[in-house]
């Protein structure tokens, strides 16, 4: 618990993380407002199309958030002041991925309640709001669907230490790779069912069924097991990043 | 206590550290002195287990420093001033370094006031002073009330206002019977504060001891005698002690001031002068390190003849 403590004083004693996580409020809720706003009268507002700005950009927002609270450690060598205190190193980057992990949790509920919100103040006659547990899933699927990607990131900042370095990678993967996959002759469309970014959107979207707003995923995983298996890949990258810190000199 | 045994550290081809084994005794200022590039920063690293020694070992009383509990309680360290969140403010930075290892927000005030902090306690670092940054190190070493403390440069770029407050501190925590290791390339700086010495070049061990030590082992002793009566005087020498002339003074050896006063005077010699030659510190550390400098002057200017060739 200490170290869960030391965590939350590092990450909200500097001011990025508060940019980061104002950044990924308005992207969530503001998109929800164009959206709203865009929609023709005549033609309903979903709700993927609702949280679209959440899902899509929210979530390389707080990718930054989680990947800029390794990276800085190293940019400024308070990685090493922290493994001095904490010779082990795992427990300390563990107690990072956790705190980091319920930021984002936190960030990702307020992001799509708020956007469902604004949606169902906007178009009232549209029939928008919590009604099935595929709603649910829709809207308090994206916390945990946050948390899983900051620790992925958490992992990723460990591995290449270098902010610009690790925001990059996470932005080309998660805006182009796992689409230009596809594009691959044979092999291509079966690789992207189990690429995590694709898998994690079955968790969020369901089934297809959805009009508007992105296509829904093509994993043959159900929701819940979609998001076992995002969660799984998430912590081999951080088992994998805990070895090597363990290893190398700091 | 400290104690490092063959320690051996190597970054690919490079040996920066090169089976060392030294002592820092509890209750001493143990000045750590080398040239730039001796290793002196890469032996800080293994001691605190920030980097993995590739051979031999370094225990903290009896213990390697990953085995410690709560570490800080045991090794404060300063090893860069600038290792720090330049957004966060001087009291986070120690709340967060304190909660690692349970340490109380109250320890965090002190250790502040004891460096002189508590009035910019939330000022971001980023806008303290060279001088203010290094106080917050050592506030950081002092968390954890720790028997042994290191601290590599202390007072790199500090005013002799700052220098004096740091040589003052140091002492003091020795003289409360910590182990105190620091390290320096400044020989003056070590000599105004350090009773023992370790001293490397390239990595190796060259000297280990006190400091009086030190400087008798590795200067010429002798005393500087004037006289007009030097006949008188090299009667009286001879056979008691060797000297050489020149410029019309004795350079003397074997014997102190006291004696040659006294067979001088015993001699009827008038003496003019008669002084102890000490060799200054700055002399016996260049001498010892001489052959150990990574980047030697000399290499520089070897590389100036090829010109003259060109001639």
């Amino acid at each position: 618990m200490n170290l869960l403590a030391v965590e939350r004083i590092k990450l909200f004693s500097t001011r990025s993380p508060w940019w980061c996580a104002l950044i990924t409020l308005a992207l969530a809720i503001g998109f929800a407002a164009i959206i709203a706003g865009a929609t023709p009268a005549d033609s309903p507002l979903t709700m993927p199309a609702t949280l679209y700005g959440g899902t899509k950009f929210g979530v390389a927002v707080i990718m930054v958030l989680a990947a800029l609270a390794v990276t800085t450690e190293y940019r400024f060598n308070t990685i090493r002041t922290t493994f001095q205190a904490v010779p082990h190193r795992s427990p300390a980057l563990i107690a990072k991925a956790v705190l980091v992990a319920l930021v984002a949790l936190v960030i990702g509920e307020i992001a799509a309640f708020g956007a469902l919100g604004l949606g169902m103040l906007m178009r009232p006659n549209d029939g928008l709001g919590l009604h099935t547990t595929q709603d649910w899933l829709n809207v308090a699927g994206l916390g945990p669907v946050f948390a899983i990607c900051a620790v992925l990131a958490v992992a990723l900042g460990i591995l290449v230490r270098h902010s610009a370095g690790a925001i990059a990678l996470l932005l080309i993967y998660n805006l182009a790779v796992e689409d230009l996959v596809q594009l691959i002759p044979k092999i291509g469309a079966h690789i992207h069912q189990w690429l995590p970014f694709n898998v994690a959107n079955k968790f969020l979207s369901g089934s297809p069924g959805a009009v508007d707003g992105p296509p829904s995923s093509d994993s043959p995983l159900s929701p819940g097991w979609a998001l076992a298996y995002f969660a799984g890949v998430a912590i081999v990258f951080l088992l994998v990043a805990l070895g090597v810190a363990k290893k190398r000199d700091a | 206590m400290i104690e490092a045994t063959a320690l051996t550290k190597r970054y690919g081809e490079t040996t920066a550290v090169n089976e060392l084994t030294f002592t820092a005794r509890s209750g001493r200022v143990t000045g750590f002195l080398g040239p730039n590039g001796a290793g002196k920063s890469t032996t800080m690293r293994l001691i605190l287990g920030l980097d993995t020694p590739d051979a031999g070992t370094v225990h903290i009383d009896g213990v390697a420093y990953r085995q410690l509990k709560d570490p800080l309680r045991t090794v404060g360290a300063m090893l860069d001033a600038t290792w720090r969140h330049p957004g966060r403010g001087g009291r986070d930075h120690l709340r967060w370094l304190a909660a690692t290892n349970g340490i109380p927000d109250k320890r965090v005030d002190e250790v502040l006031a004891l460096v002189g902090l508590t009035s910019v306690g939330k000022t971001r670092v980023l806008q303290y002073s060279l001088g203010m940054q290094q106080r917050l190190g050592i506030a950081a070493a002092m968390l954890g009330d720790p028997r042994v403390l290191l601290f590599d440069e202390p007072v790199n770029g500090l005013d002799p206002e700052g220098m004096a407050w740091i040589r003052q501190l140091l002492n003091s925590l020795a003289a409360e019977g910590r182990t105190v290791f620091v390290s320096s390339h400044l020989l003056p700086e070590m000599a105004q504060t350090a009773q023992d010495l370790v001293v490397i070049g390239r990595g190796r061990l060259i000297y280990q001891g006190t400091m009086d030590d030190f400087v008798a082992r590795t200067s010429e002793h002798g005393v500087r005698v004037r006289t007009p009566h030097a006949d008188e005087l090299r009667a009286a020498l001879t056979g008691q002690a060797e000297f050489t002339e020149a410029d019309g003074a004795f350079l003397v050896s074997g014997l102190d001031s006291d004696r040659i006063g006294r067979l001088a005077f015993d001699a009827g010699a008038t003496l003019h002068e008669l002084s102890p030659i000490t060799g200054t510190l700055e002399q016996a550390y260049l001498d010892l390190t001489r052959e150990a400098v990574e980047f030697p002057a000399a290499a520089m200017q070897s590389a100036v003849p090829s010109s003259e060739v060109a001639k």
